[in-house]
Order: C-alpha cells, then sequence, then structure tokens
C-alpha cells in the first residue's frame, strides 16, 4: 500500500497527455492514439486498487498523501477517498479509455490534440475526486474547465463557439462565487484550506446560508438544476462524442459530489433549512424537464435533457437526509455515468455514418444495423429504469426514500418512470423501427470490432450493476452513515 | 558653515549611479557604431541592466538603510522591485530588438539609451523617501517614455499618442505636486518617512492634509492608469510602437507600485481611512470599465490597455484592504499580496507582448485581434504559450494569474469587504470573456495567414522560457509569494 495511487490516478493520465501532444502532427497520428490509449489503460489499472484495497467498515479518508504546497496560505496537496468518492475515481478511469477508443477512427483532425485534452481532463477529474483541501479542490475544479472548452470549440459542431464559451463562462461564473465562499471559510477557520477541518468548524446559521447558496450556485451549474440548466443542452450537442460522453458521465457528477463533500457537511443546518429549496428545484428538473425531453428532435438534446432530469433524482436523494436516499443517489449517479455515456457513444455512431442528429432522419435502422439496435435497446430500456438494469437501481431506492419522506413528492419523482419511458422508447421507436426511411439509412453498415468492444464492455456494467448492486453499494455505507451523523448534529453554537 | 557637512554614503544608490554613468558612455560609445544593427550598444545596455542587477544583489542586505539626508531609501523592498525592473526591462529589450531593426524610421541608439533613463527614473522612484526625490524619479521616467512612444517619427498615430501622453503625464505630474505641497503646508515636512511619524505625533490641519491627500491619490491615479484617469492608456497603449507598449505595459507598473507603498503606506498609513475609501472607489471602477470596454475591442493592444486597467484596479484591492478600523494587522498579508499580483502580472504582460512582436513583421504590425486568427494551425507551441498568458490574465488555475487574484482575494476576504470580493470574482468573469475569445480566434478560427512564425530561435526560446514561467509559477507559487512577503516584512517598518 506504499504506491500513491491517487497521485497516480491524476498524473498518469496527465504525463500521457503531454507525451501524446508531443507527437506533434497528424503525421504522427497513430502513435498518438496508441500512447494515448496506453495512457488511458494504464490510468485505470492503477485505480483498481482503490477498490480492491479499500475498507469499507471505516468512513475515514483512505488512500491519504499530504504534501505541504503552498505553506504561505496553508494549502496542501492533500489527497484522500472515502466512500463516496472512489467509485468516481475509478469510473472517470474508465470512461476515459471509452472515449480514447471512441475517438479511434472517428477523429482525424489534430488527433494528438483531441486525445491529449481528454487525458488531461481526465486527470484533473480525478484530481477533484480525491481533494481533501479547498483550493486544491478548486483548482482541479476550475482547470479542468480548460480542455472541456477546447475540445466542444475545436471539434465540436456548428454552433460550436457560442456552446463553449457559453458553457466556460457558465460554470465560471458559479465557481468565482464558491472562491470567495471557501476564502471565508479559510478565515474563519484560522487559516486551514482542509476540507476535513471544516467539516468540524462552528458556523453561525447567517453565515451557513450565504455559504451554502454560494455553494449552491457553483454546484447547481455543475449538475445541472433547474433553472441553470440551460449551457448543458448547448453544449452536448455541439461538443464531439467523446466530449459528450465525459460531460454527461463526469462532468455533472462534480457537481453532485460538491454537494456531498461541501454543501452539506460544512453548512448542515443550511442544508436541512433549505432542503425544500433543493428538493422543489429537483422536482422541477425531474417532471417538466422530463417533458422537455419529450419534445426534442435532436437524439442529443434528448439525452441531454435527460440527464438533467436524471440529475434531479440525484440532488432530491442528497436532500432526503437518508441513507438510502443518498445511497440511491449515488448509485443512480454511477449508472447514469454508464449509461448516458452509452447513449452519447450509440448517436456517434450513428453520427458517424449519417451525419445528423435528427430524429426525423432515421428509421429503420434495425434493418441495416441489428447488433447495433440490440445494445441501443438495451441502452434505451436502462435510461428508461427498466428492472434488472443499472437505471433501476438508484431511481428505485430514491423512490423509497421519497416514500418516507413525503408521499407527493414521491408520487411526483416516479411519475418520471412513465415520462423517462415515453422520451426514451418514443425515440428508439422512431429511430430503430420501422420502414427504412431512405437511401442514406438503407447503406448503413453495422457496428464494427472497435464500437462492438465498446459497447459490450458498457453494457455488461449497466447489466452487471443492474443485477447485482451490492459490490457499489457496499463501500458507501459508512461514509454515508458518517455523512448523515455529522449532518444531523447542528453546528450553530 | 560647511563644518556640520557630512559625505553622503553612495553605497546604497550605487546601481543608481552605475546606471546613469553607462547610460553616458553608451550615448559617447553610439555615435562610433556605424553597424544599422547596433549590435554593441545593445549588448553594452543588457550588460549594464545585469550589472546593476550584481550590485543590487552585492550590496543588498535585510536593514532599511537611508542616505542623502534621508531623500534615498534602500530595502529589501527596493531591492526586490528593482531586480524585478532590470529582468522586465532586458526582456523587454531582447523582443523588442527585431522589431525596431524592421522598422527604418525608429531610432536605435536613441531606443536603448531612453530604455536605460527610463529605467534610472524607475530606480529613484523605487527608492524615494522624499517628495522631490519621488518626483524627480517620475519625472525621468516619464520624459523617457514620451520620447519612445514618439521614437517612430513617421507615423501619425505615435506622435498622437506622445502627444496625449505628455500633456497628461503632465497634468497628474502637476497634481501629485499640488497634493506634496499641501501635504507639506499640513505637516512641514517633505521627507516621507518624517511625514508619516508627523501625523502619528502631532495633529494637523486635517482640512489641508485630506485636499492634499485627494490630489495625491488622484495623481497616483493617473500613473496607474485606473478610472477615471485612465485616458491615455489605450491611446498611448495602441499608438505606441509595439516594443514601447510593451515597455510602458510592464517594468513602469512596478514603479507605480513602489510609489504608491511609498506614499500611502509609509508617508500617511496613519490616514488610510481617508485614502482607502477613494481607492476603493477606483479600484471598483477601473475593474468595471476596463472588463467592458475591452470586449469591444477589435485592437489587442487597446484590449490589453483596458485589461491593464482593470489588473491595476485588482491590484488596488490589495492596497485597500491593509488597515482596518485603525487594525494594521493585515497590512503585511494585503500589501505582500497587492506585490505579487504586480509581479506576476508583469510576468505575465511580457510574455503577452513577448508573443504579439514575433507575430510582427516588417511592414506588418499583427497587432488586431484577427491576425491571431488559427494560431494553432501555424503554430500549436506559441498558441499554447498565448492561451497561458490568457488564462493567466484571467485567473484560471493552474496559471499565477489565478494566484495572483486568490492572494488579493483572501486580503479582501479577511479584511471582511465580502461585497468588494463579490464584485472583484463578477468582473473577473466579465473580463475571462474577452481572453477566451483570443483562445477561440486562435483555436477554433482558421487562419488568415497561413506563413509559419519566424525568428531567432534565442527569442523564440525567450518567449518559450516566460510563457512556461507563467504555468510554473502557477504550479508553485510558493517561493515568489514568501519573497514579496519577506521583502515587505524587512521594509515596513
Amino acid at each position: 500500500m506504499s504506491y500513491p495511487l491517487l497521485s497516480l490516478a491524476i498524473w498518469i493520465p496527465i504525463f500521457a497527455g503531454l507525451l501524446v501532444l508531443a507527437t506533434g502532427s497528424d503525421r504522427n497520428a497513430p502513435m498518438a492514439r496508441v500512447i494515448a490509449l496506453c495512457g488511458a489503460i494504464l490510468g485505470l489499472l492503477v485505480t483498481f486498487p482503490l477498490y480492491s484495497g479499500f475498507d469499507s467498515s471505516t468512513s475515514a479518508m483512505q488512500f491519504v498523501e499530504l504534501v505541504p504546497w503552498i505553506p504561505r496560505f496553508n494549502i496542501n496537496y492533500h489527497l484522500g477517498v472515502d466512500g463516496i468518492s472512489m467509485l468516481f475515481v475509478i469510473l472517470n478511469s474508465f470512461i476515459t479509455v471509452m472515449v480514447v477508443l471512441a475517438g479511434w477512427q472517428v477523429v482525424e483532425n489534430k488527433v494528438a490534440q483531441y486525445n491529449a485534452a481528454f487525458l488531461i481532463m481526465s486527470g484533473l477529474m480525478n484530481g477533484i475526486f480525491s481533494a481533501l483541501d479547498g483550493m486544491l479542490f478548486y483548482v482541479f475544479f476550475e482547470a479542468s474547465l480548460i480542455p472541456l472548452y477546447l475540445i466542444i470549440g475545436v471539434w465540436g459542431g456548428p454552433n460550436r463557439v457560442y456552446a463553449a464559451i457559453k458553457f466556460f463562462l457558465y460554470t465560471l461564473l458559479g465557481s468565482l462565487l464558491f472562491l470567495v465562499a471557501l476564502l471565508y471559510l479559510f478565515i474563519q477557520s484560522g487559516g486551514s484550506f482542509s476540507i476535513l477541518d471544516w467539516h468540524q468548524l462552528p458556523i453561525a446559521m447567517g453565515a451557513q446560508i450565504w455559504i451554502f447558496l454560494a455553494f449552491l450556485i457553483a454546484f447547481a451549474v455543475k449538475v445541472p438544476m433547474f433553472p441553470v440548466h440551460t449551457w448543458l443542452p448547448d453544449a452536448h450537442v455541439e461538443a464531439p462524442t467523446g466530449g459528450s460522453v465525459v460531460l454527461a458521465a463526469i462532468g455533472l457528477k462534480l457537481g453532485a459530489y460538491g454537494f456531498l463533500r461541501f454543501s452539506l457537511p460544512i453548512a448542515p443546518d443550511a442544508s436541512q433549512e433549505l432542503a425544500g429549496l433543493v428538493i422543489a428545484l429537483s422536482l422541477i428538473a425531474v417532471v417538466y424537464i422530463g417533458f422537455v425531453a419529450l419534445v426534442q428532435a435532436d437524439m442529443k438534446k434528448l439525452v441531454a435533457y435527460s440527464s438533467i432530469s436524471h440529475m434531479g433524482f440525484v440532488t432530491l436523494g442528497f436532500f432526503m437526509f437518508s441513507a438510502m436516499g443518498i445511497e440511491g443517489a449515488l448509485v443512480q449517479m454511477i449508472s447514469h455515468g454508464f449509461v448516458s455515456g452509452a447513449m452519447f457513444l450509440c448517436i456517434g455512431v450513428l453520427y458517424d455514418r449519417m451525419h445528423s442528429r435528427q430524429i426525423a432522419d432515421y428509421g429503420g435502422v434495425v434493418n441495416t444495423m441489428p447488433k447495433f439496435a440490440a445494445f441501443f435497446m438495451l441502452f434505451a430500456m436502462a435510461n428508461a429504469g427498466l428492472p434488472a438494469t443499472s437505471g433501476f437501481v438508484g431511481e428505485f431506492m430514491v423512490i423509497l426514500a421519497a416514500v418516507k419522506f413525503n408521499f407527493w413528492i414521491a408520487f411526483a419523482a416516479a411519475s418520471t418512470m412513465i415520462v423517462g419511458a415515453a422520451y426514451t422508447l418514443w425515440m428508439y421507436k422512431r429511430v430503430i423501427f420501422g420502414d427504412v426511411a431512405n437511401d442514406h439509412v438503407r447503406e448503413l453498415n453495422d457496428i464494427n470490432g472497435r464500437e462492438f468492444l465498446i459497447l459490450a464492455l458498457l453494457a455488461l456494467c449497466v447489466l452487471g450493476m443492474g443485477l447485482y448492486p451490492q459490490p457499489f453499494t457496499e463501500v458507501m455505507h459508512a461514509s454515508v452513515n458518517d455523512l448523515l451523523r455529522h449532518v444531523a448534529i447542528t453546528k450553530i453554537q | 558653515m560647511f563644518n556640520d557637512f557630512v559625505a553622503p554614503s553612495l553605497y546604497p544608490a550605487a546601481p543608481e549611479i552605475f546606471l546613469l554613468f553607462m547610460a553616458c558612455v553608451i550615448l559617447l560609445v553610439d555615435l562610433g557604431v556605424k553597424s544599422p544593427r547596433r549590435t554593441l550598444t545593445f549588448v553594452l545596455t543588457q550588460l549594464t541592466l545585469l550589472g546593476c542587477a550584481a550590485i543590487t544583489l552585492l550590496t543588498s542586505n535585510t536593514e532599511v538603510v537611508y542616505t542623502f539626508s534621508g531623500m534615498f531609501v534602500d530595502d529589501m523592498m527596493a531591492d526586490l522591485l528593482k531586480l524585478l525592473v532590470y529582468g522586465a526591462v532586458m526582456l523587454a529589450l531582447f523582443y523588442s530588438r527585431e522589431y525596431i531593426q524592421d522598422r527604418q524610421a525608429i531610432p536605435k541608439g536613441e531606443y536603448f539609451v531612453l530604455a536605460l533613463l527610463a529605467t534610472l527614473g524607475m530606480l529613484v522612484m523605487i527608492s524615494a523617501n522624499h517628495f522631490l526625490t519621488l518626483y524627480l524619479g517620475l519625472e525621468m521616467m516619464s520624459l523617457s517614455l514620451y520620447a519612445m512612444v514618439a521614437l517612430n517619427r513617421e507615423s501619425a498615430i505615435s506622435t498622437e499618442a506622445a502627444m496625449k501622453y505628455f500633456i497628461l503625464g503632465a497634468l497628474a505630474s502637476g497634481l501629485l505636486l499640488y497634493g506634496m505641497s499641501m501635504i507639506y503646508g499640513a505637516t512641514g515636512s517633505l521627507e516621507i518617512t518624517e511625514v508619516g511619524e508627523r501625523l502619528y505625533t502631532y495633529s494637523v490641519d486635517k482640512s489641508v492634509l485630506v485636499f492634499g491627500i485627494v490630489f495625491l491619490v488622484a495623481g497616483l491615479a493617473f500613473k496607474l492608469g485606473v478610472v477615471p484617469f485612465h485616458m491615455w492608456v489605450p491611446d498611448v497603449y495602441h499608438g505606441a510602437p509595439t516594443s514601447v507598449t510593451l515597455f510602458i505595459a510592464a517594468a513602469p507598473k512596478l514603479a507605480a507600485f513602489a510609489i504608491v507603498m511609498r506614499l500611502l503606506v509609509s508617508g500617511l498609513i496613519t490616514q488610510a481611512a481617508d485614502w482607502q475609501g477613494m481607492l476603493i472607489v477606483l479600484s471598483v471602477l477601473s475593474m468595471g470599465i476596463g472588463n467592458l470596454v475591452a470586449i469591444a475591442q477589435t485592437n489587442i493592444k487597446r484590449m490589453l490597455a483596458y485589461s491593464a486597467i482593470s489588473h491595476m484596479g485588482f491590484m488596488l484591492l490589495g492596497i485597500v484592504t491593509g488597515v482596518v478600523g485603525g487594525d494594521a494587522r493585515f497590512a503585511l498579508n494585503a500589501y505582500s499580496s497587492a506585490m505579487f499580483y504586480v509581479v506576476t502580472y508583469v510576468l505575465t504582460t511580457l510574455a503577452g507582448f513577448g508573443l504579439i512582436m514575433m507575430l510582427t513583421r516588417a511592414g506588418f504590425e499583427s497587432d488586431e485581434l484577427d491576425d491571431f486568427k488559427g494560431l494553432n494551425k501555424r503554430s500549436p507551441w506559441f498558441a499554447a504559450m498565448m492561451m497561458f498568458v490568457m488564462l493567466s490574465m484571467a485567473g484560471i488555475p493552474f496559471f499565477v494569474g489565478f494566484f495572483a487574484k486568490f492572494s488579493v482575494l483572501q486580503a479582501v476576504v479577511a479584511a471582511g469587504y465580502y461585497w468588494l470580493a463579490v464584485a472583484a470574482v463578477l468582473f473577473s468573469l466579465v473580463g475571462a470573456f474577452y481572453y477566451l475569445r483570443v483562445v477561440k480566434l486562435m483555436y477554433f478560427d482558421e487562419p488568415k495567414i497561413q506563413e509559419p512564425i519566424e525568428g531567432p530561435l534565442f527569442i523564440k526560446v525567450l518567449v518559450s522560457a516566460n510563457g512556461l514561467a507563467v504555468a510554473a509559477l502557477g504550479l508553485f507559487p510558493q517561493f515568489l509569494m514568501s519573497l514579496c512577503a519577506y521583502a515587505l516584512m524587512r521594509s515596513l517598518t
């Protein structure tokens, strides 16, 4: 256990990314791809011991690394994971491998920069999930905007510039207010940036409310919650497939993770006080955005809105303050990572062939791409929350928690089972079934080996998690229970 | 009559004396240099600055030393700022060599001598402990700079800029002098530390004193270029030859910081409540107007001029938070954060203008924003460098500009000015837009010109080192931060 696993998980992808950049122009594209894949796989391999070596009986931070970074302001390079964050490090590293594979033949323009951006972003995101120092978290949190900004802007669709800048500025707005809150905590705690110290710091109610609101803006933009969600459909539609996958699978989880790491434990009284607000916003996301998804004509936009709706479940689960709700939300986050990633990859498979994301341009794809249609079916079902897929487990747990909390909230939340099934399956029907719509569809080739591999791996995850979720939930118990104990104790003195 | 005359110690002023001597020598030597490249003049100039740096290092000690009957002070802050001035001037001259070579109308020999004399002015400003010494240094620097702006005799726009600079600069000097005379009237001393002591010990005529402070602050605001005394900045930045803009944008900011520290902190700290209020207004206006107007610019020199205005406003935040309700506990923290801000700003600006100069060629200025279109296609390496500069100015981690903003903001929060911190971050958000637009032009757009970037290898290495320093100091800011704090701790009494 002497290896600094978390540092490796952060820096292997980043250095691999720099190495990929060094290959230079597109003449060396094959080499760039190979290096990128090796870096991503190596980055994934070093995260496996995080799970196998994890002690699920304790809520304490594990694999801790602590090195002074900027002693002048008492900022430390302080890493560690608990049951809440550990799975996300692995998920992120896994998705990175998928993304590198997904761009293998598709991206032919500035290949080195493309792969490097994803690898560097992957490292930065691992940093976000494992940072235990407020400033370190913030630095990773904000730096991770840069690669995605470039990914959307350079390899994106026709309206990419607008989407990239909107994405960047929207997120920056939230995180700048977050920075002021961090500085306030730094001063109040007598000069500490340690998140764990902040968890113990007594804060008056008035200040807690302000801190909570600053956190809420930062994380709500990132999740994204209604009404600050409008950047997400733009970003998803314009981003290349890989960008959408990372954004949906990992990017959105950052905000939700922030709620658990910052909002709930640092401002517990304000969290209880303002839980109604968050729950209301979550329900609007779940129900209203679900209906918005129903009318989308663009497949990516549809999945983007469905992501917002699913993330509404996550924030709903957090703010009912029950172990069932939080664990359900966490399961939902991981499941959504697999399912939304897979959905975007499926749309990418179609887009690579037809260069259209409009549902109306498709029809009868099953006739020409049967293997693809089978995979797409599975992921669509998971997105709709069908039992035996991972999508079901999280939603069911959250709804169970909601029934205990308040029947009508549970009622509203459960309605998404219907709406979600409606928009996903209706899209599936229009794209896949029916008569062959036009000559373009008639000439489609079924998925090749590389695409099969990616989708099969994701399908295994989705099914595995749906049939046997215990390996995922058992590592969370101790940390979630500790968090709940913490939230129940007032910090007002 | 002269019995009590004691010869002043020349030791603390050794760098200034050496610089003056060498400037005269170089002026004479240049008469004999026939080559149009003026290699000898250039080399001598750089060696002189190197010699000054050596002398400053050798004569540096941790004590505060006064000489010339208290008119001149040599302390750690002065030594550190002087060393940075030498560095900034040397870099600026390296970067400008090719530029002035390509432009026939600019006299080559005089260029270097004027630069040296301006540097001498800055050194005197930095070490001034007397209103007259300070004024002398200021005028020496300003007059040299006016001449440098006008050096390109064939350019009408340069001449216009020089006129504006001269007239407004003279007005500002007048204001400053007037303020000084009022303070002399109130306290009966021209020596800055003596003024501070008398204000501490005796009660003085408050109305005369505050009257003087208003003019003093207005004069300083002119020199710093903060709103509403900023009118000259965009015109001079735009009109001056780019090499001179680079010169004006960098080292003089360090000297301006020094005179703010000398006048307001060493002299008038007891009146902090009066001038801090004024500076807050100047600072908020500068951040607001600077950032908003920069958005509308199409010329990168003008854009960076408005960006400079906003940065100086941000830096002032560090100065205004030194004394809270008569309590100077946070002074060191606040002033050293402002110093760190200036130093890193100068470093970043040098890299930015260095890159702009590299894109210029004979007869082509490359100072429009559109000239940066598609830079990533022409040279990925230098596009990355420019991106570092822009992101650093926007305050995005891991670049040094983030830690500059961070250190000033923590001082603001520590002083309890929460609304000021929120205003500052919101204006940074506005600023991020136009910095990101440069990144957008470089990465998302197609190039207008395809030519690769040419230039001597040495300059390319130097610019790269400068750009990498912006990133490296962002990863490891501790040393420079502590250095600034240490120098100020040794200098403030």
